[in-house]
């Protein structure tokens, strides 16, 4: 990654986007297409990096049950997942391995497989009918998914779901935004931002020294760090972590045809397992019982990962607001901020590089962002 | 430098790989002690004489295999690196198992090891 050192006087940017994970590059290199000078900065090693340590689903069935704005836009999100990734690879070379044959979601007892099949019923309704999906009973799961083992009750297909590489799509993002004259500025922590009669400044803390940024615009997209920014440009953004945990196999072949949203196989071999969910604050530990409990769950849907090796787990942290959906927002009282959040930065990557960047950069937008106001959460 | 691999960007396949041995053992104190004691394990089918602490990829390096495994999307060749755990370098088929960490295998009497040519293949079927 380019880094930069600038000195002690004011630099400037046309808009500085605050957090360089996957959902602040994302917006950045919409930006850039749409002819601003775009920096990210972005705080350095130490910092918590959810996009690093996710599980790298593209992922629609289920999600929004309770707000049909969210299905949307991620329904949305996941049909323009196709041209950005053949953009990235057009542009950098990189294959980010999308997939977007259907999802499965294994269901272990007929109780849950029943629950599922009226969420998504409701769901079905919620959308004008205009949602597909399909209930598999167990032999029919075995049909696609040979693997699956006799504890599976049945699963739901959902069409649009897939997954990607997560990590490819952040240097494939990285390179593009870089490429096209993106600066990523490695400023340390953002300890302040004051808003001005015209524009904003904004200031950065790395070893000792400040650093300061005079931008038109900023895009808060620092995941967890968005709770204490978003205050100081008359925002409300409160995000609290998360812990997910992952594991990791040996490499193997083709064993797994679908993702499902516990398991699944990456181009290189490897079976990534995880879905954990925890609130234990600002710790990405992992912790045996669990990582047992993940494992014990896997096994039943898959009986031969009995035989595979683990060779790795994580922790990692989500982003979360109180009720799960992302906050989309342009302060009223400091207009030029945003506040961009969520928890699924992979599933909303392609969203976040098209209409959202787009929405920054004109003011206005076909999508539904009045659902996603922060201020939902006061009072 | 007749003691170190061709760099890994050289090895773009393996073909590219000739089968010489390049690696010397160093005296060690354990070598003095165990001085005469050997075990015998097949590299590729070719018996090689080890001392009984080492590991199967130190029998990798020292019997000229140069190369222990393929990588699992490219196919290009490795060799075991770190010799410590941490790498995966080293991945080996032992006595019929496939992705065996070759370093942190001790060598026994009669064992068999093979090359890991890519991704381990298993079916629960």
């Amino acid at each position: 990654m380019q880094s930069s050192n600038p000195n002690t006087a004011t630099n400037t940017a046309e808009v500085a986007v605050i957090g360089g994970g996957i959902v602040g590059l994302a917006i950045a290199l919409g930006l850039t297409r749409n002819g601003h000078q775009v920096v990210v900065l972005d705080e350095s090693d130490i910092a918590l990096r959810a996009s690093q340590g996710n599980f790298g689903l593209v992922w629609v069935q289920g999600k929004g049950d309770t707000l049909p704005e969210y299905a949307a836009i991620s329904r949305q999100s996941a049909r323009l997942w196709r041209s950005l990734a053949d953009q990235l690879l057009d542009s950098t070379g990189i294959d980010i391995q999308l997939q977007q044959k259907g999802g499965l979601f294994f269901c272990l007892t007929e109780q849950e497989l029943n629950n599922r099949q009226q969420m998504l019923q409701q769901m079905q309704q919620a959308a004008g009918g205009d949602y597909p999906f399909q209930v598999l009973d167990l032999k029919q799961v075995q049909e696609l998914e040979p693997e699956a083992g006799p504890e599976v009750a049945g699963a739901t297909l959902g069409p649009e779901d897939g997954h990607v590489n997560p990590l490819l799509f952040y240097r494939a993002m990285t390179e593009q935004f870089l490429q096209s004259g993106g600066r990523i500025v490695h400023s340390g922590k953002t300890t302040d931002i004051k808003p001005l009669n015209q524009g904003f400044t904004v200031t950065c803390h790395d070893k000792g020294l400040d650093q300061k940024w005079h931008c038109d615009k900023v895009v808060l997209t620092a995941g967890l760090g968005n709770k204490e920014l978003a205050p100081m440009v008359g925002l409300h953004a409160p995000v609290e972590p998360n812990l997910g945990q992952v594991l990791i196999s040996e490499r193997l072949k083709p064993l797994l045809n679908y993702p499902t949203g516990h398991v699944r196989q990456t181009n290189e071999g490897t079976i990534q397992i995880g879905d954990s969910k925890e609130d234990v604050g600002f710790i990405t530990d992992t912790r045996i019982e669990v990582l047992a409990q993940i494992a014990n769950r896997a096994r039943k849907m898959y009986p031969v990962l009995n035989k595979v090796r683990l060779v790795r787990t994580w922790g990692a942290l989500r982003v979360m607001t109180p009720d799960g959906y992302p906050i989309y927002q342009e302060s009223t009282r400091h207009p030029g901020a945003y506040v961009v959040t969520c928890h699924s930065g992979v599933t909303l990557g392609a969203l976040h590089q098209g209409p959202i960047a787009d929405w920054i950069s004109h003011n206005k937008t076909e999508l539904p962002l009045e659902a996603f106001n922060g201020q939902r959460f006061n009072g | 430098m007749d003691n170190v691999l061709t760099a890994k960007s050289a090895i773009s396949s393996p073909s590219d790989v000739k089968e010489v041995a390049t690696f010397k053992r160093l005296a060690t104190r354990t070598e003095t002690e165990q001085a005469g004691k050997t075990v015998t394990v097949y590299v590729d089918d070719q018996p090689v004489e080890m001392q009984p602490n080492d590991s199967a990829a130190a029998a990798v390096l020292t019997s000229g295999l140069r190369y222990g495994r393929t990588t699992t999307v490219g196919n290009s060749a490795r060799a075991p690196y770190c010799m410590m755990g941490v790498c995966f370098e080293c991945l080996l088929e032992i006595d019929g198992i496939e992705n065996v960490q070759g370093c942190m295998t001790t060598v026994q009497e009669g064992m068999r090891i093979k090359r890991q040519h890519q991704a381990r293949e298993l079916s629960g079927r």
